[in-house]
C-alpha cells in the first residue's frame, strides 16, 4: 500500500513538473535518418555546395566522409572538394581570417552543431527565414532572432513573409507578437523539395557531428542480443548453485 | 615413483600456488575475503549495487588510462583532442562513452547503494565507520566527478567550474584569495585545468581506491547487514560457520554476474542508443569549446549534483552574504556522517519499523529527486518555491531523526532470517 502511495506521488510530481514547463516557437520535426546512405550523400552534396563556402567541419576528414558515405575517393575532387585540399584533410572553409567584419561574427564550425543544437532545430533554422528590412541582409530567423546569417538557399526556398498575431499585453494594450513564417514568393523547389534538401543538409550535420553515430546503433543491436544471452545464461548458472540453499 | 607424503595443508604442496603461500598469504586472503567470507542467505535486488559499484570503478580506470593516452591537458588542445578520441582514435567513441556513461552509472548505482543502507540500517553499529568510509567515498566520487566534467573544456564544463569554484569566494575574509589559490589564475583558466587533470588522474582516483579497500575491509571484519536487520553470526553450526551465512564464493559471485549481466544491458543501452542521454549524461551546451566570453543559455551542473547545487540556490542571501547557500550544501553532505548516531530506532530494518520512519524515508527520496530536478530547472515558475520546500524537507529527515525513530513503533525481529531470493 505504501508502495502504491509512493509511486501515485511521483507521478503527481513529475507531471506537475512537465507542466511547469514554457514553451516558445515549437521547432519543426526533422524526420532524419541516420541510416540513409543516400539522403547522407546528397546532404554531403548541399553543405558543399551552399555551405563549406563559409561553414567549415574542421572535424570531419574528407577520406573518412567518403568511406562511411560509400563515395569511392578517387571521386572526391571536383565532386565534394573544390579546394587544393587532400582526402586526408578536415573539411575548412574559404573563409578569411577578417570574416567577422563581413558579418559581424565569424560562421561557425559546423561539425557539432547538431549536437550542440539537435537536428530538430537545425531543420527549422533553415524553414525560418523571413523578409525583414531592418537587417542588414533583409532577412530575420524565427528560431535565432536577430540572426547574423543572409538566406543562402533563398533561390531555393524563395522568401517568406512573418505572420503576426495581436496579442494584448499585461496592461490590455495592443501589442504585435511573431508567431510563424508563410511563403510570399517561389523558389526553383517546390516546398516539399526544399523541405527534403534541407533534411539530407541536416542529416549530414548529424552524420559530421557523430561519424560513428550509425554503425554505433547497428553494433548496439548485437551487442543487446548477447547480453540477453549473456543474462540468460548467468541466470541459469545463479539457479544451479542457489538450489541447495534452503 | 614414491609419492610425497601430504602435506597437513594441501595448498603448500609443490603446486605454484603452494610455492606463493609460502611467501604470500594468497590462499589466506582468498579464503578469508572470498570463499569462506559468511555473508547472509538472504539478500535481495538492493545488495548488487555494491559489487555493480566496483564493476564501474574498474571500467573507469580502464578506460579513463585509455581516454589518457589521446588527451592533451591544455586548454587550447582539450577539446579538440576529445573530438580526435571520438573520430580518429580506433573505438575511442566507445572508450569515451564506456567513461563518460559510467560517470553517471556511478552515481547512480551509489545514491542506490546509499538508499540500502537507511532501507536496512546498514550504517547502525557495528557499521559506523563502514559507513564513514562509504561517505567519504561518496565525498571524493562528487570532487571526481566534477573535475572530470571540466577536462573536455566545452562550454558547460567551463561555466560550470566557474560557477562552481566561485562558491568558496562567499567565504568570509579569505573566500577570494581561496578562488585564486583554486583556479591558478585570475579566471578558469590552462592552469586550472592542468591541476583538475593531475587530481582526477592520479589523486583522488589513488584516494579512490584506499577508501574502498578500506570500506571492504571494514565490510568483511564486522560481517555483511541484511535485509532483516540482524545478526547472523548469533547461531552458528559445529564448524563455527553462521547458519543463515553461504560463503560469498561461489554463491554470491554468480549471483553478482546475474546483477553484471543485468546492469550491462541499461548501461550498453545507453552507451550504444542514448550516450548523451537526451543532454544530461552529455550537456549539449558542451558540444561547443570553452568561451570565456559567452556563457551557455543556462548554466546548469551534471545531473549528478543538481540536488545540492539546488539546496545552494534555495537558500537566500542573508547579513549580506551568499555564504549561508554554500554553507547548507557543505552542511547537506556532512549530515550524512551522523546518520548511524542519529538513527535511535531499536531495529535496523525498515521491514520491523513503524510507520513514521517509511514515510519520512519516502519523502526524503521524493524530496531528493525534486531537489535533482529544480537544480536543473532555471529558478523561475514553482521550481525555488520547490527548492525551499524540499530543502527543508531533506535536512527534516536527518534533524528529526532522533526522535521519529525514537517514537516510531517496532514490530518483533525475527531470530533468524526470513527466506531467500
Amino acid at each position: 500500500m505504501l508502495k502504491s502511495w509512493v509511486l501515485i506521488a511521483t507521478g503527481l510530481l513529475f507531471a506537475g513538473m512537465a507542466a511547469a514547463e514554457e514553451g516558445g516557437i515549437a521547432l519543426l520535426e526533422s524526420g532524419t535518418d541516420i541510416k540513409n546512405i543516400e539522403s547522407l550523400q546528397r546532404g554531403a552534396r548541399n553543405f558543399m555546395n551552399y555551405c563549406s563556402g563559409c561553414h567549415s567541419l574542421k572535424y570531419l576528414r574528407y577520406n573518412r566522409l567518403a568511406a562511411d558515405l560509400n563515395i569511392p575517393e578517387a571521386e572526391l575532387p571536383g565532386k565534394l572538394m573544390f579546394t587544393s585540399d587532400k582526402a586526408f584533410d578536415t573539411i575548412n572553409s574559404a573563409m578569411p581570417k577578417d570574416s567577422e567584419t563581413w558579418f559581424g561574427k565569424q560562421p561557425p564550425d559546423l561539425s557539432l552543431m547538431a549536437r550542440e543544437r539537435g537536428v530538430d532545430y537545425l531543420y527549422s533554422y533553415m524553414k525560418g527565414f523571413y523578409v525583414d528590412k531592418t537587417r542588414p541582409w533583409g532577412v530575420n530567423n524565427l528560431y535565432l532572432p536577430s540572426a547574423a546569417m543572409p538566406h543562402v538557399l533563398q533561390e531555393l526556398q524563395g522568401l517568406q513573409k512573418p505572420v503576426f498575431k495581436n496579442e494584448p499585453d499585461d496592461h490590455g494594450s495592443a501589442r504585435m507578437v511573431l508567431v510563424g513564417v508563410e511563403a510570399m514568393t517561389p523558389g526553383a523547389l517546390k516546398p516539399e523539395e526544399y523541405d527534403q534538401f534541407v533534411r539530407d543538409l541536416v542529416n549530414f550535420l548529424d552524420y559530421a557531428g557523430e561519424p560513428v553515430k550509425g554503425k554505433r546503433q547497428s553494433m548496439g543491436v548485437f551487442v543487446t542480443l548477447f547480453l540477453l544471452v549473456f543474462f540468460v545464461f548467468a541466470y541459469l548458472l545463479k539457479k544451479e548453485y542457489w538450489k541447495d540453499v534452503h | 615413483m614414491a609419492a610425497a607424503p601430504e602435506s597437513a595443508d594441501s595448498s603448500k604442496g609443490g603446486s605454484l600456488i603452494g610455492w606463493i603461500d609460502q611467501r604470500f598469504p594468497l590462499t589466506k586472503l582468498w579464503k578469508e575475503q572470498v570463499s569462506e567470507y559468511y555473508a547472509p542467505k538472504n539478500f535481495n535486488f538492493w545488495y548488487y549495487f555494491g559489487s555493480l559499484a566496483m564493476l564501474i570503478l574498474v571500467n573507469q580506470l580502464v578506460t579513463g588510462i585509455f581516454l589518457t593516452m589521446n588527451y592533451k591537458p591544455s586548454s587550447a588542445e582539450a577539446f579538440s583532442s576529445v573530438e580526435y578520441i571520438m573520430r580518429d582514435v580506433d573505438w575511442g567513441w566507445l572508450i569515451r562513452y564506456l567513461h563518460s556513461t559510467g560517470a553517471s552509472a556511478f552515481f547512480i548505482v551509489v545514491y542506490l547503494h546509499m538508499f540500502r543502507a537507511l532501507l536496512y540500517g546498514s550504517h547502525r553499529k557495528p557499521r559506523e565507520l563502514l559507513w564513514i568510509f562509504g561517505c567519504l567515498i561518496f565525498l571524493v566520487l562528487m570532487a571526481e566527478g566534477f573535475m572530470g566534467y571540466v577536462l573536455p573544456w566545452g562550454n558547460m564544463s567551463y561555466w560550470g567550474a566557474q560557477v562552481i569554484v566561485s562558491l568558496f569566494g562567499s567565504i568570509p575574509v579569505i573566500g577570494q584569495s581561496l578562488v585564486e589559490w583554486i583556479r591558478g589564475d585570475y579566471y578558469i583558466a590552462d592552469a586550472t585545468l592542468n591541476r583538475f587533470f593531475a587530481l582526477h588522474v592520479a589523486a583522488l582516483p589513488l584516494a579512490l581506491i584506499f577508501l574502498v579497500i578500506a570500506h571492504l575491509m571494514a565490510l568483511h571484519e564486522v560481517g555483511s547487514n541484511n535485509p532483516d536487520g540482524i545478526e547472523i553470526k548469533k547461531y552458528k553450526d559445529a564448524e563455527g560457520h553462521p547458519l543463515d551465512g553461504i560463503p560469498f564464493h561461489p554463491y554470491y559471485t554468480v549471483k553478482d554476474l546475474l546483477g553484471v549481466a543485468g546492469f550491462l544491458l541499461v548501461f550498453c543501452g545507453v552507451i550504444f542508443f542514448a550516450p548523451t542521454f537526451g543532454g544530461l549524461f552529455l550537456e549539449s551546451p558542451n558540444f561547443e569549446p570553452a568561451n570565456a566570453l559567452q556563457t551557455p543559455p543556462h548554466i546548469a551542473p551534471v545531473w549528478y549534483f543538481t540536488p545540492f547545487y539546488a539546496m545552494l540556490r534555495a537558500v537566500p542571501s542573508f547579513a549580506g552574504t551568499q555564504v549561508w547557500g554554500v554553507l547548507v550544501m557543505g552542511a547537506s553532505i556532512v549530515v550524512l556522517f551522523f546518520v548511524p548516531w542519529l538513527d535511535r530506532s531499536p531495529v535496523l530494518s525498515i521491514r520491523y519499523r513503524g510507520p513514521i520512519y517509511k514515510v519520512m524515508l519516502t519523502i526524503f527520496v521524493l524530496s531528493f529527486i525534486a531537489l535533482g530536478i529544480c537544480g536543473l530547472k532555471p529558478p523561475s515558475g514553482i521550481y525555488p518555491t520547490l527548492a525551499k520546500v524540499c530543502t527543508v524537507l531533506y535536512f527534516a529527515f536527518f534533524l528529526l531523526m532522533p526522535w521519529y525513530t525514537k517514537f516510531d513503533s517496532v514490530k518483533p525481529v525475527p531470530e533468524r532470517v526470513t527466506g531467500h531470493a
